[in-house]
């Protein structure tokens, strides 16, 4: 088999193991898979950025949150259904992260990091100043009899866990193609060597521009479905925290890999469902996970796999 | 209250603010200029000097100025304890790689929360001030018999507060002959300079680079002792400070001092002016993006040189 039909086995192999747990999970452990589905979405979107075009945002709550408040508030406050509001959060997120790369990809390094984090404060202040719509601190919660797609009821826990399946699987089939594509192997150049992918002529800036909307209209739609599913939204994600645990769940599944996001998403999750019944202070174990990823396993779960035992895998 | 005395309460109010804002600036700014690295956990060693200073003063049962200056004394020294074990044991595991330090330290910042979480607890709690009295100040009017002086209703500070001011100067005073008279300020100074000739002329960068670190700590941990008898100890209380030391420092232009002070001036007591007039929320907004603004226009700060 070649790479390419290794890497397209690996993929929807996955996608079936993931169909079969959904079928034979018990329905606690089916929600927290649909909601670890699409925060692995979001995991992708970060991952375009982070992993593959090697430019670190510390900011993409701000993405993650513009889809969800572009697709809730058309919900909550315009009563639009679920398809053309879904649409309304991606072109939110599309937008804003057009306007943040314009501006902060004139920075590089520690600067294009602060710059990032300095516009999602903002967002995340200005959507508690604007809580006469945003609820703020709060948020809203959209109707159930709202969140119907073509007759079925997202609220029902198997109908959920298939939609979420669903955006999971577009956003990972979708980056994997482009990663395969020229342009995905230009952003990789753009990561590995700057200089030297504009000596050959590439337009660096450009293809930079593209990753970020890219990154940040996946990580908006991860955001939008999220409003859709589970009904609920509020400031909390547009916090800080929410632009770190995408970084997290990269770092940890591996970056540049196509199924880490989804391995750390699922690893994060399940250790802090857990420290949680122990302590309240359970973001004790985010910080721990952060600094022993640094010091000890840079590449990851999946980066480790990678270079010890499997160096095909995408 | 008519407008001029409010503008003084305002202007008062942004003194103490900038004062305690420079200090902890200069701390985030000295790492960054001799180490090159950004420290996102700065604000927890802020959050660790108010949260250490209760734990000192709370005790003592004599005169509240005693618990103060031994908190005084010992907060800045735990914190600096700590961020040389965080220097050790991460910072130079990386070998300063900027990246990889900012994730580092993001987890720094949420071990040294959350443990202040478990161990203090989610209560916000006050420290006794060693001393403070109430100060009336005087407004001009034009009356009937032309200028006369009064005292508007509300128009006063206390002596607490104008201490933080006179301290904070002091500290700055101090901490600037350190760095340009004394021979650690020298090794400092040329440390950020050159690192590779540093080396070469003996000078142990290792070791400079654990005391920079625990003294940018000691200095967040100072400020936060001074400003706990007037804001009180919570262990979410690093996150604003963090973020102002951010905006000032990278106004000022990263690793400079005198940019550093100068932007502390100017963020604080604007902070403190345009909050009592227009929302916090609105003003911190404004001042978020701008920030962001210039380090995309002027990378380089207001005095900094361009960085690489």
């Amino acid at each position: 088999m070649t790479v390419n039909a290794r890497s397209t086995v690996l993929h929807l192999g996955l996608i079936a193991i993931l169909i079969v747990l959904g079928l034979v999970l018990p329905t606690y452990h089916q929600g927290n898979l649909a909601r670890i589905l699409v925060l692995a979405t979001y995991a992708i979107g970060f991952n375009v950025l982070f992993g593959y075009t090697g430019l670190l945002s510390l900011g993409h709550a701000m993405f993650f949150a513009a889809g969800m408040y572009g697709c809730g508030l058309a919900m909550h406050l315009a009563d639009w259904s679920v398809l053309p509001a879904l649409g309304m959060g991606l072109a939110s997120a599309a937008a804003l992260s057009l306007v943040v790369a314009v501006l902060a990809l004139r920075t590089i390094g520690v600067a294009f990091m602060i710059v990032t984090l300095m516009f999602a404060q903002a967002f995340f202040l200005a959507a508690l100043y604007l809580g006469e719509w945003t609820g703020g601190d709060e948020g809203f919660v959209i109707a159930q009899a709202r969140r119907q797609l073509a007759g079925f009821a997202l609220t029902e826990p198997l109908t959920r866990f298939f939609a979420a399946l669903t955006v999971f699987s577009v956003a990972l089939l979708l980056t994997a193609w482009l990663m395969q594509m020229p342009f995905g192997r230009i952003l990789i150049g753009v990561r590995e060597n700057e200089e030297r992918t504009r000596m050959l002529g590439y337009d660096v800036f450009r293809h930079k521009l593209l990753a970020v909307v890219i990154s940040g209209t996946i990580s908006g739609g991860a955001g939008a479905a999220y409003a859709v599913l589970f009904g609920y939204v509020g400031a909390t994600f547009a916090s800080v925290q929410y632009s770190i645990f995408p970084l997290l769940w990269v770092l940890l599944g591996g970056m540049g890999t196509t199924i880490g996001p989804l391995i750390g998403a699922a690893f994060m999750f399940y250790l802090i469902d857990y420290a949680s019944g122990l302590t309240n202070a359970y973001l004790l174990i985010v910080g721990a996970a952060l600094v022993l990823l640094t010091l000890f396993a840079r590449a990851g779960i999946v980066g480790e796999i990678r270079k010890r035992w499997v160096p095909w895998l995408p | 209250m008519d407008f001029g005395p409010h503008l003084l309460l305002a202007v008062l109010e942004g003194a103490v603010g900038a004062a305690v804002l420079a200090l902890t600036a200069l701390g985030l700014s000295l790492v960054f200029g001799v180490m090159r690295v950004v420290n996102v956990a700065h604000g927890e060693f802020f959050m660790l000097g108010a949260v250490v200073a209760w734990f000192i003063a709370s005790p003592i049962a004599a005169h509240p100025a005693i618990g103060f200056v031994a908190a005084l004394a010992i907060a800045p020294l735990v914190a600096g304890g700590i961020a040389v074990v965080v220097d050790r044991l991460v910072l130079k595991r990386v070998e300063y790689d900027p990246e990889a330090t900012i994730v580092g330290t993001i987890g720094v910042l949420y071990i040294i929360q959350q443990s202040a979480l478990m161990i203090y607890g989610p209560e916000a709690r006050p420290v006794e001030p060693p001393f403070n009295h109430r100060i009336a100040l005087p407004w001009v009017e034009w009356g009937d018999s032309g200028l006369s002086f009064y005292y508007p209703w509300g128009l006063s500070t206390t002596s607490y507060k104008l201490f933080v001011i006179v301290a904070a100067v002091a500290i700055l005073v101090t901490f600037w002959s350190v760095m340009s008279r004394t021979r650690l300020g020298l090794i400092m100074r040329a440390t950020q300079l050159d690192r590779e000739t540093a080396v070469a002329f003996g000078i142990p960068v290792q070791r400079v680079y654990s005391i920079v670190f625990g003294f940018g700590a000691a200095l967040a941990a100072l400020s936060a002792v001074l400003i706990v008898p007037i804001q009180q100890a919570h262990y979410l209380m690093g996150h604003d400070p963090l973020l102002l030391s951010f905006i000032v420092v990278i106004i000022g232009g990263l690793g400079s001092v005198r940019g550093t002070v100068v932007a502390a001036l100017l963020i604080g007591m604007s902070d403190g002016i345009i909050s009592v007039f227009l929302s916090p929320t609105l003003s911190k907004i404004l001042a978020t993006l701008l920030v962001a603004l210039v380090l995309v226009f002027r990378p380089q700060g207001l005095y900094g040189k361009k960085m690489a």
